[in-house]
């Protein structure tokens, strides 16, 4: 594929641009792939020049510090203490000291790490497992609890994050023993604990403001995330629930379970899964995105009055909870619902479906996922039209004033000015809306809950799959129930999610050719 | 469609004054059939929810006798005023913490520059392609060994609702991208700390993001379900009225619940529509500013 001179692109029409910047986009995922490797190689070349930097920084402190800093090599904060930082020094002396008593507690870390059997396909996680034992006193059998697997691979992974931030701490006090060094050879003054923490509101502030959410994130976002990474190769299910049946690694069994399209595997439900979520994003996306915009045009033109009142009957959809407009409606289309008895009443309903006992729209799969996408109308257009007539109006007018003089119908200027800014303006917010759809759990599971059941491929591997089910709902089945949920498959298809968005958000981001468009537009 | 009947009367040769006035005319006809389509389902639901000849789905829009038993019903036999009240506390404390994590977190983003600001961003970039759901089964988990579930999920819940809600820092950033960096410059130069720039120069220019903030806040409990569903694990006490209400359209319940479950409908939608018709234009700019920023 040959890369086109400015004016050759210009000459192209839409579909030919859309199809060389498809073409271009393919020819360049080698060379994309081989920047990629260099760049990784690149990385790690730079990560382990810094390690070598790093050591050879701290074998100069070592050697040029005095006994306090060589000291606080052993004992954490001792170069901060000698250099007047009391509050540093307390601060380094007392992360130290706390390492290591939950290191060597009983029940403390290096007892969590030996129990994990990290990795270690076929052995359990946690050696003890619980059981039943006689208790002659009572006559009765009573529980000896053993270990939690799932204790210990939470604090089996919070220890190995405490490790790493030991060794990050300790590089850390090293590399200020160093500063104070210098700035002690050059006869400035070193900070106070009263400027440190005076420097928390002015140049630090952003550590102030950040530490909050940041901790936030890194507890119930980025651990759990790697927890359930983890559980992906054990075998936690609610059989081995880790308390009363200890779990156990199983490295890829899994996986290839949910890659099998024999008997018994779930590679049929997962096409079928997936496919549809695909679609589903695909004209939940683009149906919102364009009528959406359609609305707005027609409300913001010039001498249509009541504009308030038109938007504001729209965003009622976004002011009334989902829980209560979308139960409703789903009801509404059921077959003794106010329209779905009617649809049943006036005969509208297809013979083909009459004659499967379906007597509603909701029974029927292909005019279930029809209606879901209609639906989905009603609940996204309003946020589309707020956004577009927003947009609209930073539309320069004299822009439309002099495509009219030209002889510019209306539907040219829609397809030459509106649509082009649009589409330019709007671009980031199509993918997002579009990851949005994918993940979109409460439209199908209020509407549908996944119905209807799909017998075909309905009970593969003990997962009840419906037709309208996204992964999202799928994922969700899969962690309810007492005796059937299957965590590790839940976190499977988790992490297959992400990696649908993440390869989605790549391709959009090469395709979209935003430069070249904005030249277009100007 | 509008546009093309404008076409069609130009070829007609009809004036321009003519032909702006028939296209309007079908614009409002298309507005009013809009009108009418969206606001159906909520005059059935109120409808619905003043039926007493029936307590189940009967196919009528009016009701053939009128009363309030659905409301009386609603409150006095079920657990509804508590799910009400659990959800409404919820909705204020995630309104104030979840403005208190997305403000700090956004604003740092913007306007402060530190080592590691493009690789939080990326991280976070990251961290949102993962289903947020997918954390929920180590954290019930946790929690229910803390006693965070069940009958005390309302805590539990807000902790979830709050604790990683600075992910959610793009429409926030994108507002605060747009006030002129001139303005903490010239504080800067006065002598005023970073954090006086936050607090005494960029915070009082920032009300309408902040009201937006809020409003997010505060409506997400009324709609989440899934995350609710899951720590709340059918304990009645602590339920929010998106699990409650749930219950009672499941095919057990349907035949004896239904008109009741309209009325709660009618009673939870009340307060939310007021709050956010009267914070609407803070929402329009919310969502118009995140969008033209991506």
């Amino acid at each position: 594929m040959k890369q086109l001179s400015d004016l050759a692109y210009l000459k192209l029409n839409k579909f030919q641009r859309f199809w060389y910047n498809f073409l271009m986009f393919l020819a360049a995922i080698p060379r994309w792939f081989v920047g990629l490797c260099k760049r990784i190689g690149r990385a790690v070349a730079d990560f382990f020049i810094d390690i070598k930097d790093g050591i050879l920084d701290i074998g100069r402190t070592f050697k040029q510090g005095n006994w306090a800093v060589k000291l606080s090599f052993l004992i954490f904060g001792m170069g901060n203490l000698y250099y007047g930082q009391i509050m540093r020094g307390l601060f380094f002396l007392l992360f130290e000291v706390i390492f290591i008593v939950y290191m060597i507690l009983p029940s403390g870390g290096i007892h969590w790490l030996s129990k994990g059997n990290w990795f270690q396909t076929g052995a359990t996680i946690g050696n003890q497992q619980g059981h039943l034992e006689y208790d002659p006193i009572y006559d009765t059998d009573k529980w000896i609890p053993g270990d939690d697997s799932v204790k210990v691979l939470l604090y089996g992974l919070l220890t190995i994050i405490f490790i790493i931030a030991f060794i990050w701490t300790w590089r850390l006090q090293i590399k200020q023993c160093r500063i104070c060094m210098d700035i002690t050879a050059k006869g400035k003054k070193i900070k106070s604990g009263k400027e440190d923490l005076k420097s928390l509101l002015d140049d630090q502030f952003h550590k102030t403001l950040l530490s909050l959410p940041v901790i936030g994130i890194l507890a119930f976002t980025v651990l759990p995330i790697i927890f359930m990474v983890l559980v992906a190769f054990t075998s936690y299910d609610a059989a081995h629930d880790g308390y009363s049946n200890l779990f156990s690694w199983v490295g890829l069994e899994h996986f290839n379970e949910l890659f099998d399209f024999g008997q018994g595997g779930l590679g049929l439900a997962f096409g079928e899964i997936l496919s549809w979520t695909l679609m589903w994003s695909f004209f939940a996306t683009f149906s919102n995105y364009f009528l959406g915009m359609f609305v707005a045009i027609m409300i913001n033109k010039k001498g249509i009055k009541l504009k308030k009142f038109w938007r504001t009957v729209l965003v009622m959809t976004i002011a009334i909870p989902q829980f209560v407009s979308l139960l409703y409606v789903s009801k509404m289309f059921d077959s003794s619902g106010i329209i779905g008895e009617l649809i049943r009443d006036m005969g509208w309903l297809p013979q083909s479906m009459v004659d499967a006992h379906q007597y509603s729209l909701w029974a029927n799969p292909t005019s279930a996922k029809i209606l879901l996408i209609v639906i989905n109308i009603w609940i996204g257009i309003p946020y589309i039209m707020l956004m577009a007539t927003g947009i609209l109006m930073n539309i320069p007018a004299d822009l439309y004033e002099s495509s009219r003089i030209d002889g510019a119908s209306p539907w040219q200027q829609y397809t030459r000015i509106t649509l082009p800014y649009m589409l330019f303006v709007t671009g980031p917010y199509l993918l997002t809306s579009f990851v949005g759809n994918l993940n979109n759990f409460n439209v199908i599971y209020l509407l549908t809950g996944g119905e209807p059941l799909n017998t075909e491929i309905g009970s593969a591997g003990g997962t009840v799959v419906g037709h309208t089910d996204l992964l999202i709902t799928w994922l969700f089945k899969m962690t309810l129930g007492s005796t059937d949920s299957r965590y590790y498959m839940a976190s499977i298809v988790g992490i297959l999610i992400f990696v649908v968005c993440a390869v989605l958000s790549l391709i959009v981001y090469n395709v979209i050719p935003s430069t070249k468009n904005e030249e277009d537009f100007k | 469609m509008a546009n093309t009947t404008d076409n069609k009367l130009k070829r007609k040769g009809m004036g321009a004054k003519a032909s702006r006035r028939l296209s309007n005319f079908v614009i409002y006809v298309i507005l009013i059939l809009i009108t009418v389509i969206w606001l159906f389902p909520f005059f059935g639901i109120v409808m619905e929810s003043f039926k007493i000849d029936t307590q189940a789905m009967d196919g009528e829009l009016f009701p053939k006798q009128w009363g309030f038993d659905n409301y009386i019903r609603l409150f006095k036999e079920t657990d509804f005023i508590k799910w009400f009240i659990n959800t409404a506390i919820m909705g204020v404390a995630t309104a104030v913490f979840q403005t208190f994590f997305v403000l700090a977190m956004s604003y740092t983003l913007s306007r402060l520059r530190f080592k590691g600001r493009k690789a939080l961003m990326n991280l976070m970039l990251i961290l949102g392609m993962f289903p947020g759901f997918l954390t929920m089964i180590l954290i019930y988990k946790v929690f229910s060994d803390l006693g965070l579930t069940m009958q005390m999920a309302p805590v539990g819940l807000v902790i979830v609702y709050c604790a990683s809600s600075g992910m959610g820092y793009y429409v926030s950033k994108g507002f605060f991208d747009t006030i002129p960096k001139t303005l903490d410059e010239a504080a800067r130069v006065d002598g005023a700390t970073r954090w006086q720039v936050f607090y005494k120069v960029i915070m009082p220019l920032s009300g309408s993001i902040i009201i937006y903030t809020i409003l997010m806040g505060f409506m997400a409990p009324w709609g989440d379900f899934m995350m609710a569903s899951y720590i709340i694990h059918e304990n009645s006490a602590g339920m929010s009225v998106a699990v409650g209400m749930y219950e009672w359209l499941s095919k057990t319940m349907l035949n004896s619940h239904y008109t009741m479950f309209c009325a709660a409908g009618v009673v939870v939608a009340i307060p939310v529509v007021a709050v956010f018709l009267a914070l609407q234009k803070y929402y329009v700019e919310g969502v118009t500013g995140g969008a033209v920023k991506g």
